[in-house]
C-alpha cells in the first residue's frame, strides 16, 4: 500500500495551518468583516472537488449531486468576492475624497 | 502532461491565495488582495475544467446558476445586513463541501470501491488505502453539514428571523456529546463497510446527524456573542474544503482549505479574547440567558436633553463615538458622521472607539462607519483610545452597552469581569444614545449609566443624533 503521496498532501495540509495562522495574526481589527468575508470566499474553494463529481460516465444520482454542490459553491464565491469587495470599495483614507460613495 | 499542466496551475492559485490574505491584512492594499485571491479562484477553476471529460452542459449551467444567484445577493444586499449574508455564503460554502462528500460516496458506490479507487487514480495519479477515501468522505459530510446548518441559524439569528437570545436546555451538553459520539460511529461504520448497504445507511444517518448537530451547537449561542461564532464556522467551512480535497487528493483544496481554517481559527481566538471568556464558556455557557451575579448598581439614571447635550458638544475640544450594536439597529451611522463632521468643524478632535466584539460579527462597526464615509483613521482600537480616555471631553456612547460597562473592571462578582472594555467612563462627560432603560443582551444593569458623569439620551439613536445635528444648524 503506497501511503508516501497521502503523507505528502498532510504535509502540505500541515504546513497551510502554520501559514493560515502566520497570516492572519497581525491584521488590525477594522479589517475583521472583510477578511472574514474574503477568506470566505476563498473556502468556495470546494468549488473544484463538484466540478470534478461532473464527470460524464458517472450516474445521475452522482451528477445531480455534483450539480448542486457546483452551484451552492458558486454562490458562495462569486458572492463572497464581491460583497467583500463592496466592501473594500467603502474604506477611504481621509485624503481621497470624490470616490464614488456607495 | 495534462495532469501537470492543471497541477501546476493549482500551485499558482495557492500562491494568489496565500498573497490575497496576506494583502487582505492592511487596509492599503486589501482590495488588491481580494481581487488577487479571486483570480486565484479563476485559476483554479479554469485548471478543473482542463480535466477531459467533464459533462459541460452541467458544468456552465451550475457555475451560471450560482454565480448569477450569488452576484444578484451581493449587490442587493444593505450594508447593515452584510453579516448574515457572509453567515449565509458560509452556509453554503459548508453545503457544497457535504455535497461533494455525497457525490464521491454515491461514485464509490456505483462502480463499487475498486473502481473508483482505479478512476481516482487515473485522474489523480496517486494510489491510495479506501479507508482513507471513506474517512475523508465521511469528515467532509460531518464539517460540511455542522458548517451548513450551524451557518443558517447564525443567520436567522442575525437576521432577527430567530430570537438571538441563547436557548438552553437540559442535558444539552450531554445530547451534544452523544450526538457527536454516534456521528464517529457512523463514519467508523461506513470506513468499515466502504460500498456496502450498511455503509450507505450510515452515510445517510452521519447527513442527519451533522445537520441537527450544527443547529444544537449554534442555538444556545446569544446574539453578542456572534462574532466567535461566526468566525468558527467560517473556520468550519474550510475545514470542510480541505477534507473535501483529502477525498480527491487535490492539493489546491487542501492549501486553501486550510488556510482558510486557520484564518477562522485565529480571528476565533481574537473574539473569544476580546471578551476575556474561552471558546468553550462561549460554546456551552449560553451566556446572557440567565441575569445573575454581579452587585447591584447604585445610584439612578440621569436623563438629558438634546438641547444640554448640545451646549456640551459645542464646548467639547475632543469627541470620541462608542457605537455598539445599537447603533446598527437604528441605522445611524450617516447621522452620526454628519455630526462628527460638524464637531470637526466647529474646533474638536473627534474618535471613534472601536471595540473588538462591539456589533454581531468581526470588525461590524467599521464596516458600517467606513459605509459612511468615515475616514479608517478616526477609528480607532480600544488600548489607543483608552490611553487617552482621561482627556476627553464628551464621549457618545451609541447603542453600545456591555463592552463599556466599568463592571468588566471593577466588580468581581459580575459575569463580564476581566473582559477588557472602552472606558467611557474615565471621560469628563458621558452622553448614552439608549432606546429604553432595559438592560443590554448580557441581561446586565451596566454601571456606566449610573455614573456621576453620565447623561442619558433615550429615544431612537438616528433620531437622537439627527437632533443634535439640527441644534448646530440653529
Amino acid at each position: 500500500m503506497e501511503l508516501a503521496p497521502l503523507l505528502l498532501l498532510l504535509f502540505a495540509f500541515t504546513l497551510a495551518i502554520f501559514l493560515g495562522f502566520e497570516l492572519i495574526s497581525k491584521v488590525p481589527s477594522q479589517l475583521h468583516t472583510p477578511l472574514m468575508s474574503g477568506s470566505n470566499a476563498i473556502s468556495g474553494i470546494t468549488i473544484v472537488g463538484a466540478l470534478l463529481a461532473l464527470n460524464v460516465g458517472e450516474s445521475p444520482a452522482a451528477k445531480w449531486l455534483g450539480f448542486a454542490a457546483v452551484v451552492f459553491a458558486s454562490i458562495n464565491v462569486v458572492g463572497g468576492y464581491m460583497v467583500t469587495d463592496r466592501m473594500l470599495a467603502m474604506f477611504k483614507k481621509k485624503d481621497t475624497k470624490g470616490g464614488p460613495g456607495a | 502532461m495534462n495532469a501537470v499542466l492543471i497541477n501546476l496551475l493549482y500551485i499558482a492559485a495557492s500562491i494568489l491565495f496565500i498573497f490575497g490574505i496576506k494583502m487582505l491584512g492592511s487596509a492599503d492594499t486589501a482590495r488588491k488582495g481580494n481581487r488577487l485571491s479571486a483570480v486565484g479562484m479563476l485559476l483554479a477553476v479554469v485548471a478543473t475544467l482542463l480535466y477531459l471529460g467533464l459533462d459541460w452542459t452541467m458544468v456552465v449551467g451550475g457555475v451560471l446558476v450560482g454565480g448569477v444567484i450569488g452576484a444578484i445577493a451581493a449587490t442587493r444586499v444593505q450594508m447593515t445586513g452584510m453579516p448574515e449574508l457572509v453567515a449565509l455564503f458560509n452556509g453554503f460554502g459548508g453545503l457544497a463541501s457535504l455535497l461533494v462528500g455525497g457525490a464521491e460516496f454515491q461514485k464509490l458506490r456505483d462502480g463499487g470501491l475498486e473502481h473508483y479507487l482505479g478512476a481516482l487514480q487515473a485522474q489523480s495519479g496517486v494510489t491510495v488505502p479506501g479507508w482513507f477515501v471513506v474517512l475523508a468522505i465521511g469528515l467532509t459530510v460531518l464539517v460540511g453539514g455542522v458548517t451548513f446548518t450551524g451557518s443558517l441559524v447564525a443567520w436567522g439569528k442575525l437576521s432577527g428571523k430567530l430570537s438571538g437570545s441563547p436557548a438552553l436546555f437540559p442535558g444539552q451538553k450531554l445530547v451534544n456529546l452523544l450526538m457527536m459520539a454516534a456521528a464517529l460511529v457512523g463514519i467508523a461504520l461506513m470506513v468499515g463497510g466502504k460500498d456496502s448497504p450498511l455503509a450507505f445507511g450510515a452515510g445517510l444517518a452521519l447527513v442527519a446527524l451533522a445537520l441537527v448537530l450544527g443547529v444544537l451547537i449554534t442555538v444556545p449561542i446569544g446574539g453578542g456573542d456572534m462574532p466567535v461564532v461566526i468566525a468558527l464556522l467560517n473556520s468550519f467551512s474550510g475545514i470542510a474544503a480541505a477534507m473535501a480535497g483529502f477525498i480527491i487528493l487535490n492539493n489546491v483544496l487542501v492549501v486553501a482549505g486550510c488556510l482558510v481554517g486557520a484564518s477562522g481559527l485565529i480571528l476565533t481566538g481574537i473574539m473569544c479574547k476580546a471578551m476575556n471568556r474561552s471558546l468553550g464558556n462561549v460554546l456551552f455557557s449560553g451566556f446572557g440567558a440567565t441575569a445573575e451575579g454581579g452587585s447591584g448598581v447604585e445610584g439612578e439614571m440621569k436623563p438629558a436633553s438634546v438641547e444640554d447635550a448640545y451646549y456640551v458638544l459645542e464646548a467639547a475640544q475632543s469627541v470620541v463615538f462608542v457605537p455598539g450594536y445599537g447603533m446598527a439597529v437604528a441605522q445611524a451611522q450617516h447621522a452620526v458622521k454628519e455630526l462628527a463632521g460638524i464637531l470637526e468643524e466647529n474646533g474638536a478632535e473627534v474618535r471613534f472607539a472601536i471595540h473588538p466584539v462591539a456589533g454581531r460579527m468581526p470588525g461590524h462597526m467599521n464596516v458600517l462607519l467606513a459605509e459612511a464615509d468615515v475616514p479608517y483613521e478616526q477609528l480607532q482600537e480600544m488600548d489607543q483610545v483608552n490611553a487617552v480616555m482621561p482627556t476627553v471631553d464628551v464621549a457618545i456612547v451609541i447603542g453600545a452597552n456591555d463592552v463599556v460597562n466599568p463592571a468588566a473592571l471593577n466588580d468581581p462578582a459580575s459575569p463580564i469581569y476581566g473582559m477588557p472594555i472602552i472606558n467611557a467612563h474615565e471621560a469628563k462627560t458621558v452622553y448614552c444614545l439608549k432606546r429604553g432603560k432595559g438592560t443590554g443582551f448580557s441581561g446586565l444593569e451596566n454601571a456606566l449609566f449610573f455614573g456621576e458623569n453620565t447623561r442619558m439620551l433615550y429615544g431612537d439613536a438616528k433620531a437622537t443624533v439627527t437632533e443634535l445635528v439640527g441644534e448646530f444648524g440653529k
